[in-house]
């Protein structure tokens, strides 16, 4: 049934704010570190065995696939609902912070991307055949 | 009058469906707009964000509250579909189909980026501060907090005793980033290598406004969406554990 893939998703979602929250307060910080990103790893990991197992059924999965299908439209009504007024209210200040934070963080994808040896690279196989040379 | 009245007291009493079915008009629109208009190179959920945006402008100026289009009372319902709660429902159901070793080959450039992303951008929010005439530390840390998160921003500021002035301008500095991020990243997207899930993992750490991150991503690419999320959703609490300790006294010590 689609109510077992949704409440699977919803058990994950509050363990994952429930260790978020707890993180938070070992760390002496007044916010929830990580809960949705816990979440997400449990969701995934408990899938994961589920399916292995065989006892993760099409209905239930529905219930899952419905909310992430939904997610653009909720993205959309939180949009509609941001203090835009205040943000452009903000002053000079604020808009230059804001602006200039957000292009140098843009810049520094690719430079922190290209950081890591593309081992996973798929085209790295291409260069296997250096080892030949050794 | 009466018709008008009943036609509220159920818009009303029914919030949340009424949020379903307008934000359903809204996202339809957009992509025959995007159809019509653009031949689908400006993504149907791009321009409904960008509408969503100007539907909170609009609700700002009218009601004069905090929570965008929501405040109007027959779209009250807007502020649940899009509240957290939900939102972080469907930002974990993203994750339902992504494979676990996705993301543990990426574990190490994930740290990486949200060190950096939260470093650079107390960096440069203190600068601009700095520039702009709020030379003490605690209004330098504060407003650099507001260019992380509009949550590190004023978290930052009440631990340090930043003015309200202050902790209002982080806010708003926050939220610029994140409007931006969610407006600009389609943009931007296939200039920073931004179309597949390492880059996206290393795009949520560095930006982590979570609300950005997932409408950017969204109008780029849907099926980037957790990867990106996943990262983002680290960011603000390890914001608002430096913020007030690592880095106050960082720029204490330099001012």
């Amino acid at each position: 049934m689609a109510i077992y893939g949704t409440a699977l998703l919803s058990i994950c979602l509050l363990l994952g704010l429930i260790v978020g929250k707890l993180l938070g307060v070992l760390i002496g910080v007044d916010a929830n570190v990580g809960g949705v990103g816990i979440a997400m790893l449990l969701l995934i990991l408990i899938c994961d065995h589920l399916r292995q197992t065989g006892r993760l059924k099409a209905p239930s999965e529905r219930g899952i696939a419905f909310w992430s299908s939904i997610y653009i439209p909720i993205v959309v009504a939180m949009a509609a609902s941001q203090n835009v007024l205040a943000a452009i209210k903000g002053g000079p200040v604020a808009i230059v912070a804001g602006v200039s934070v957000v292009v140098i963080c843009f810049a520094l994808v690719p430079l922190i991307s290209r950081l890591e040896p593309p081992s996973m690279d798929p085209f790295d196989s291409s260069k296997i055949p250096s080892k030949d040379k050794l | 009058m009466e018709l008008l009245e009943s036609f509220e007291s159920v818009l009303v009493k029914y919030s949340l469906v009424t949020a379903f079915a307008v934000i359903g008009f809204t996202v339809w629109m957009s992509y025959v707009l995007s159809d019509r208009l653009t031949h689908g190179r400006f993504h149907g959920s791009a321009i409904a964000i960008l509408i969503g945006l100007l539907l909170a402008y609009i609700g700002g100026i009218t009601t004069g509250g905090s929570k965008g289009i929501a405040d109007i009372k027959v779209l009250s319902g807007i502020g649940l579909m899009g509240g957290a709660m939900l939102r972080d429902l469907a930002i974990v159901a993203t994750a339902f189909g992504v494979r676990m070793d996705e993301f543990r080959k990426t574990g190490l450039s994930g740290v990486v980026s949200l060190t950096a992303g939260v470093l650079v951008s107390f960096f440069v929010g203190a600068c601009v501060a700095y520039a702009f005439g709020y030379r003490d530390p605690v209004s330098m840390t504060t407003i650099g907090g507001g260019a992380a998160t509009y949550i590190v921003g004023p978290v930052t500021g009440s631990a340090l005793g930043a003015t309200s002035k202050v902790m209002a301008l982080s806010v708003a500095a926050g939220l610029i980033k994140s409007i931006l991020v969610m407006i600009t990243t389609p943009f931007v997207a296939k200039y920073i290598g931004l179309d597949n899930p390492r880059s996206a993992l290393i795009f949520g750490g560095l930006m982590g406004t979570t609300s950005g991150v997932a409408g950017g991503l969204a109008a780029t690419d849907p099926k980037l969406v957790p990867y990106g999320a996943m990262t983002a959703t680290f960011y603000t609490g390890l914001g608002c554990l430096l913020g007030p300790s690592v880095v106050f006294i960082v720029i204490r010590a330099i001012v």
